[in-house]
């Protein structure tokens, strides 16, 4: 969005009445949007802002796995990371699948605090890999109502690879939803494996969320 | 097959598994394998060699591949990459010291690595179904073709002669070796450690297959997205989001 500026005075006020008049405007159509039921998920995403989403959360690993930590203490932080820059709650909800609409409210809030310390454990004991490595966003994308934002990770010893995130501001915050690691999807993948947990527990969700403390 | 261009990639979840219970016979033996004799031998060949030498080793491997990739990118058209390879074969066979050594990849000129089951894609052949191969695991129909064509043009097979071959081939496992060695970490946890084994390394090697062959126009669901509520408002599409690899979790 680009919005008239300028440094004088008069241009000063008159780039102000613009964004009024713009307010009533919106105002306007989107009383006019509710009033027809249109649905009002009108902002496009900032690429800008769902790269600087990446690259503040790709800062913050980096910086923990350099810092020489115990691992207890570098997972206890990555799990601060993912809650923090992922919408963990849609991405239980999505991983789940349908059993999610016959779950409890008590467990699905379970489900997503017991899924949230795993994912953490799982992927974080293996981010130890990437020491001294160096990942740097390369561009965005813009999908539909989201942005893909393409990182490309250099470790010593392994070819370049590539990382995609899903950031999307449906939440009300921008947050990442989705990764792509080479073509593998994060959802995709664990939703298989929290599908073969869920089949093995008769679908119970409260009791997947009880056994996942002690899994990942 | 009649139309041009590359086969149509499923999506990411999508899976053709007919002969999915022997498969999965194939998939225990494969994991008695590693763990009888692929992991230790991995873990005492990582232990016992220095990694500048088994650096050496895997790029020597590396550098084997070069006459076929060559060869498939002719045969899939690929010019620029058919020119990369040839050119990184060069010189890393003279400067990099019979392919020891790996100053291509510095210069910017990494492997365009292609298979002549990515041929048979590019030619409009669909992947089949998947399958599972002794020592060699996860597959497809498509693949597993691919594999035996691969061997059998190989341009190296032609010039060289036994018993060099043999150890052309012992450098090929030493340098997987050094690969289940580096990444022991991700192999164990999918192997070993993972809900399913089978269905894990199944996904996993699905959806990296289809990735290598796609390039950059994936499509992802968006369980964000305002289609995805306005076409199912009781949340049914939920039942099977996976079917676009950009689903947006918001368009819920």
């Amino acid at each position: 969005m680009t919005r008239p500026h300028s440094r004088s005075r008069t241009g000063h006020d008159k780039a102000a009445q613009a964004v009024v008049s713009r307010r009533v405007a919106m105002f306007t159509l989107g009383t006019a949007a509710l009033a027809c039921g249109l649905p009002l998920r009108a902002t496009a995403q900032s690429p800008d802002a769902a790269a600087a989403l990446v690259s503040r959360a790709v800062g913050d690993v980096l910086g923990i796995i350099n810092s020489g930590r115990s691992e207890s203490a570098m997972l206890r932080e990555f799990e601060r990371i993912f809650r923090d820059y992922a919408d963990v709650p849609i991405i239980a909800q999505s991983v789940v699948g349908p059993q999610w609409r016959g779950a409890s409210d008590a467990d699905r809030r379970a489900f997503i605090a017991a899924f949230q310390s795993y994912m953490a454990r799982k992927y974080g004991r293996r981010f130890r890999e990437f020491i001294g490595g160096e990942i740097t966003v390369t561009g965005t994308r813009q999908v539909r109502n989201f942005v893909e934002v393409i990182s490309t990770v250099r470790v010593t010893g392994t070819a370049p690879f590539e990382v995609r995130w899903l950031v999307s501001d449906g939440s009300g915050q921008t947050r990442f939803f989705n990764m792509i690691i080479e073509g593998v999807n994060l959802m995709i993948t664990e939703r298989s494996e929290i599908g073969a947990m869920l089949d093995a527990r008769g679908g119970d969700l409260g009791r997947l969320a009880a056994d996942l403390r002690s899994m990942g | 097959m009649a139309s041009c261009g590359p086969a149509t990639l499923p999506p990411g979840d999508s899976i053709d598994d007919a002969s999915e219970f022997q498969n999965r016979a194939m998939h225990r033996f494969n994991l008695s394998l590693d763990r009888a004799l692929v992991g230790p031998a991995a873990d005492a060949y990582g232990t016992v060699v220095p990694t500048p030498l088994r650096r050496g080793v895997t790029n020597f491997a590396s550098n084997l591949n070069q006459p076929g990739y060559v060869l498939n990118d002719l045969l899939q058209l690929r010019v620029g990459d058919a020119a990369q390879n040839t050119l990184r074969f060069a010189i890393n066979s003279t400067i990099g010291i019979g392919g020891l050594l790996d100053p291509a990849t510095a210069i910017g000129l990494p492997a365009a690595e292609t298979d002549f089951g990515e041929t048979m894609h590019v030619y409009g052949l669909g992947e089949g179904d998947y399958h599972v191969l002794p020592v060699f695991g996860p597959s497809t129909t498509r693949d597993s073709v691919g594999l035996v064509v691969d061997f059998a043009l190989n341009p190296l097979r032609h010039v060289v002669e036994p018993p060099e071959t043999g150890y052309l081939a012992g450098t090929r496992v030493l340098a997987r070796f050094g690969d289940r060695h580096d990444f022991a970490g991700s192999i164990e946890d999918v192997l070993y450690r993972s809900e399913d084994s089978y269905t894990a390394l199944r996904s996993l090697y699905l959806q990296n297959r289809r990735f290598e062959l796609r390039g950059d126009d994936a499509d992802y669901f968006d369980p964000y997205s305002d289609e995805a509520v306005a076409s199912d408002p009781t949340g049914e599409a939920l039942s099977d989001p996976y079917s676009d690899p950009y689903f947006d979790p918001y368009s819920q």
